[in-house]
C-alpha cells in the first residue's frame, strides 16, 4: 500500500498538470455537446408536440434511433463511417465527431425531457392563451416554455452529469480529453492502476458539484408543488 | 343591424356521440344570455365552439356578420391559419371555470400580457390598462401577487380583468363560479353583474339560477344537445312551458 | 466519384451475409455480458439498498459512498481499473468477467436507488394495516410490500437493462469478444467502416427497440393497475 502511494508522490508533479489540462478538454467537450444537445432537443420536443403528423413522426423516429444505439456506435459511425466514405467534408476530426455524436444522442434524450416538461403543463394554460388571441407560437414562447424550463431543470442537470461521464467514451476515437491522456501516460509509464484511479478521482471532482446542484434542484421542485 | 352573434345549424360530434344536435341562435348587441341545463347537455361545448376552442362538425358561427374559424374561398369553406384564428379570438373574451391564470406571472402581468403580445401595446400602456382593469374588479391591492397567493374568487376576478383588457366585443363565461367555494361566489357574481350593467354582450353558462334570472335578458334551457326552451327569465324560469325545463328547475332548487 | 453510391451498395449486399454471421455470432457474448452484469447489479444493488436503509449510520455511510463513487465516475474508467489496473497489481481478470464485474458494480449503484424508491413508495399505512391485521413483518413484506414494490420497480429496471445492453459496447475496449469488438476487427480487415457500423447500429436497434416497447407496455400496465 505504501509503495503504491509512494509512486504518486514521485510522479505527482508530472502527471497531475497534464491530466488537469486534459480535464479542460473534457469540460469543453461536455459544454459544446451540451449546447448542441439542448438546441436539437428543443427542436425535437417542439416537433414532437406539433400538430403535423409528419413532424411528430420524424421526431419519434429520431429519438428511437438515437436512443437505441450505444454512444460508441454513433461516434464510430461519424468518425470512421462517414470519414471512410472518401468525401472530404465528412472527414471530421475526433473532437468534432465527439461533439457531433454526443450532441446528436443528447438531442434525443433532452428532446424527451423537454417534451415531458411541456406536456406536464395543464392544457388549460394553452387554451387560456389561445382564447386571448395568441397564436400557438406566441403561447409557446410566452406561456408554455417559460413554465416548462423550470420543471425540466432537474432531469437536465442529471443529463449533464451523464454527459460528463460519456465524454470518457470519446477516448476510444482518440478525442482529446481526460481518459485518453490517462491512457497515454499509463502506457508510457507502465502504471495503469495509478493513472486510472487518478482519472477516476478527477472525474469525481468534476461531477460532484453538478450532482449537488441536481439534488438541490430536485428538492426545490418537490417543495414547490 | 346584424346581430352580434349568429349561430346556424351547429352540430358537434365527439366520436359516436352527438353533443350538439343543430343549434340556431341569434344574439343582438348588449343582450345578456344565460344558458342553463343539466350536465352533458352541450352548454359548455356550445360556448367553446363560439371561440373555436372546439371545431364544429357542421354549421357556422358569425360574429358581427363575419365567419368565425373558417372563411369562404370560391364558394367552399376553408380553415383559417393560426394568425387569422388568433385575431378572431382576440375579440371574444372567454372566462374559464378553472380560471387558467398563468402561474409564472403576477396578477398585473397576467392581465397585461395579451394587450402587449397580441395587440402590440407598449409595456407602459399595457400595464396602465392592466392596472385599470384590476382596479375595476376590486383588486387594486394585488397587482404584484402571484396566482398561488390569491383565493379562488380573486383568481377568477383576475381572469375576468385579463379578458376585459382585450376590450372584447363578446364575453363568454363558462360556469365561472362552479369551481369556487360558496363564500367566494358572491364577489365574482358582483363583478359579472357590474359588467352586465355596462351594456356588454354576454353569454353565461351557469348553475346559479337565481343570478341568471336577475341579470340575464334571456334564458336558454338546453338538454340533450338542443335548445328546449328560451325566453325572458320570467317565462323560462318562473313559468316554464316545457316539462323538461320544469323538471330541471325542480332538481336545482332541491340543492 | 460518379458511381460511388451504387458501388457502395453493391459491395454492401455482397458482403452482408459474411458480416452478419460474424456480428450475430458476437451478439451471443453481448447478451452474456449483459445478463451477467444484470445479475451482479440486481444482487449487489439489493445489498447496497439494504445498507442504505440500515439503522446503523456507518453502514448507511458505506452505501452512500459506494453510490456516489460509482455514479460520479465513468463506467469506462471503472472498466479500465478492473481490467488494466488490477492486472498491473498482479490480479489478472479475463475480459468477459472483467466486463461483467465492472458493469455490474456500476449498475448496482443505480439499481440500489430503484429498489429504495420502490420500497419507499409503498405507503406506510399499508405496513401498519398489515401489522394490525396480525401479520408478522416478514408476512407483511412477502404478501403486501414486495408484490407491489416489484410491480413499481419493473419499468425502471427494464430501462436500466436497455441501457446496460448499450453499455456492453464498452466491453470492446477490454477486448471482450462482443459486437463492437468484432466490428472493429472486421473494419481493419475490410476497411468498409460505414457498411459495418451501419449493420452494427441496426443490430443494436433490433435489440433495444423491442425492449423499449416492453418497458412502455409495463409502464402502462403499472399505471392502469394503480
Amino acid at each position: 500500500m505504501i509503495e503504491f502511494l509512494d509512486v504518486y508522490r514521485q510522479h505527482f508533479g508530472e502527471w497531475v498538470p497534464e491530466l488537469l489540462i486534459a480535464c479542460i478538454g473534457t469540460l469543453e467537450l461536455m459544454a459544446l455537446s451540451f449546447v448542441l444537445a439542448s438546441a436539437i432537443g428543443l427542436v425535437v420536443a417542439l416537433m414532437r408536440v406539433s400538430r403535423s403528423r409528419l413532424l411528430r413522426a420524424v421526431a419519434i423516429v429520431y429519438v428511437e434511433v438515437m436512443r437505441g444505439m450505444p454512444a460508441l456506435v454513433i461516434l464510430f459511425l461519424i468518425y470512421f463511417g462517414l470519414g471512410g466514405l472518401g468525401v472530404d467534408w465528412l472527414k471530421f476530426t475526433s473532437y468534432e465527431a465527439a461533439i457531433l455524436g454526443l450532441g446528436l444522442q443528447g438531442g434525443a434524450v433532452l428532446g424527451e425531457v423537454f417534451r415531458s416538461g411541456i406536456e406536464a403543463l395543464h392544457l388549460g394554460q394553452m387554451e387560456a392563451a389561445l382564447s386571448l388571441g395568441m397564436t400557438p407560437a406566441t403561447a409557446m414562447r410566452w406561456i408554455i416554455l417559460p413554465q416548462a424550463w423550470r420543471i425540466v431543470l432537474p432531469p437536465v442537470a442529471n443529463y449533464a452529469i451523464g454527459l460528463l461521464k460519456d465524454t470518457a467514451v470519446c477516448a476510444i476515437i482518440a478525442a482529446p480529453e481526460l481518459m485518453l491522456r490517462a491512457k497515454d501516460i499509463a502506457s508510457s509509464s507502465f502504471r495503469p492502476m495509478h493513472l486510472f484511479v487518478l482519472a477516476a478521482i478527477l472525474y469525481f471532482i468534476m461531477s460532484y458539484p453538478l450532482s449537488i446542484v441536481a439534488r438541490r434542484l430536485e428538492a426545490r421542485l418537490a417543495r414547490g408543488r | 343591424m346584424d346581430p352580434l352573434l349568429k349561430i346556424v345549424d351547429l352540430h358537434k360530434r365527439f366520436g359516436e356521440t352527438e353533443v350538439l344536435c343543430g343549434i340556431d341562435l341569434e344574439v343582438p348587441r348588449t343582450q345578456k344570455v344565460a344558458i342553463i341545463g343539466p350536465s352533458g347537455s352541450g352548454k359548455t361545448t356550445l360556448l367553446r365552439c363560439i371561440n373555436y376552442l372546439e371545431k364544429p362538425s357542421s354549421g357556422h358561427v358569425y360574429i358581427d356578420g363575419a365567419l368565425i374559424g373558417e372563411k369562404q374561398r370560391n364558394g367552399a369553406y376553408v380553415h383559417l391559419s393560426d394568425r387569422e384564428l388568433a385575431k378572431e379570438r382576440a375579440e371574444i373574451g372567454f372566462v374559464f371555470q378553472r380560471f387558467n391564470l398563468f402561474p409564472h406571472l403576477t396578477a398585473l402581468a397576467n392581465v397585461a400580457i395579451a394587450p402587449r403580445r397580441v395587440l402590440g401595446l407598449g409595456q407602459k400602456e399595457a400595464e396602465a390598462r392592466a392596472r385599470e382593469m384590476l382596479t375595476k374588479v376590486g383588486l387594486a391591492h394585488k397587482f404584484e401577487a402571484f396566482p398561488e397567493r390569491l383565493s379562488g374568487g380573486q383568481q377568477q376576478r383576475v381572469a375576468i380583468a385579463r379578458v376585459l383588457a382585450m376590450q372584447p366585443k363578446l364575453m363568454l363565461f363558462d360556469e365561472a363560479t362552479s369551481a369556487l367555494d360558496p363564500e367566494l361566489i358572491g364577489e365574482v357574481l358582483r363583478v359579472i353583474r357590474q359588467l352586465a350593467e355596462e351594456g356588454r354582450t354576454m353569454i353565461m353558462v351557469t348553475h346559479e339560477i337565481q343570478f341568471a334570472s336577475e341579470v340575464a335578458d334571456r334564458v336558454i334551457f338546453m338538454d340533450g344537445g338542443r335548445i328546449v326552451e328560451e325566453g325572458p327569465p320570467e317565462a323560462v324560469i318562473r313559468n316554464p312551458s316545457q316539462a323538461r325545463t320544469r323538471a330541471f328547475l325542480a332538481r336545482m332548487s332541491e340543492r | 466519384m460518379p458511381d460511388a453510391a451504387p458501388h457502395f451498395w453493391a459491395v454492401f449486399w455482397a458482403k452482408l451475409p459474411y458480416f452478419l454471421s460474424v456480428l450475430l455470432g458476437a451478439a451471443g457474448t453481448t447478451i452474456k455480458v449483459m445478463l451477467g452484469a444484470l445479475a451482479v447489479a440486481l444482487t449487489l444493488g439489493l445489498v447496497v439498498a439494504l445498507l442504505k436503509l440500515a439503522r446503523f449510520s456507518p453502514l448507511r455511510a458505506v452505501a452512500n459512498v459506494y453510490i456516489e463513487v460509482m455514479r460520479g465516475t465513468p463506467a469506462l474508467t471503472q472498466l479500465f481499473i478492473i481490467y488494466f489496473g488490477l492486472s498491473d497489481l498482479g490480479i489478472d481478470i479475463p475480459p468477459v468477467p472483467a466486463a461483467i464485474i465492472g458493469l455490474g458494480m456500476n449498475g448496482a449503484a443505480y439499481v440500489a436507488e430503484i429498489y429504495r424508491a420502490g420500497i419507499l413508495a409503498i405507503h406506510e399505512g399499508q405496513v401498519e394495516a398489515a401489522l394490525s391485521l396480525g401479520m408478522t413483518p416478514v408476512d407483511a413484506m412477502r404478501f403486501i410490500i414486495l408484490p407491489q414494490a416489484i410491480r413499481m420497480m419493473l419499468p425502471p429496471l427494464c430501462n436500466y437493462a436497455v441501457s446496460l445492453l448499450k453499455d456492453t459496447s464498452l466491453a470492446s475496449v477490454v477486448a471482450a469478444p462482443e459486437i463492437m469488438f468484432y466490428a472493429r476487427q472486421l473494419v481493419t480487415e475490410t476497411l468498409l467502416s460505414m457498411d459495418i457500423y451501419l449493420i452494427v447500429a441496426v443490430i443494436y436497434l433490433a435489440m433495444s427497440i423491442p425492449m423499449g416497447r416492453l418497458v412502455a407496455y409495463l409502464e402502462r400496465a403499472r399505471r392502469a393497475w394503480q
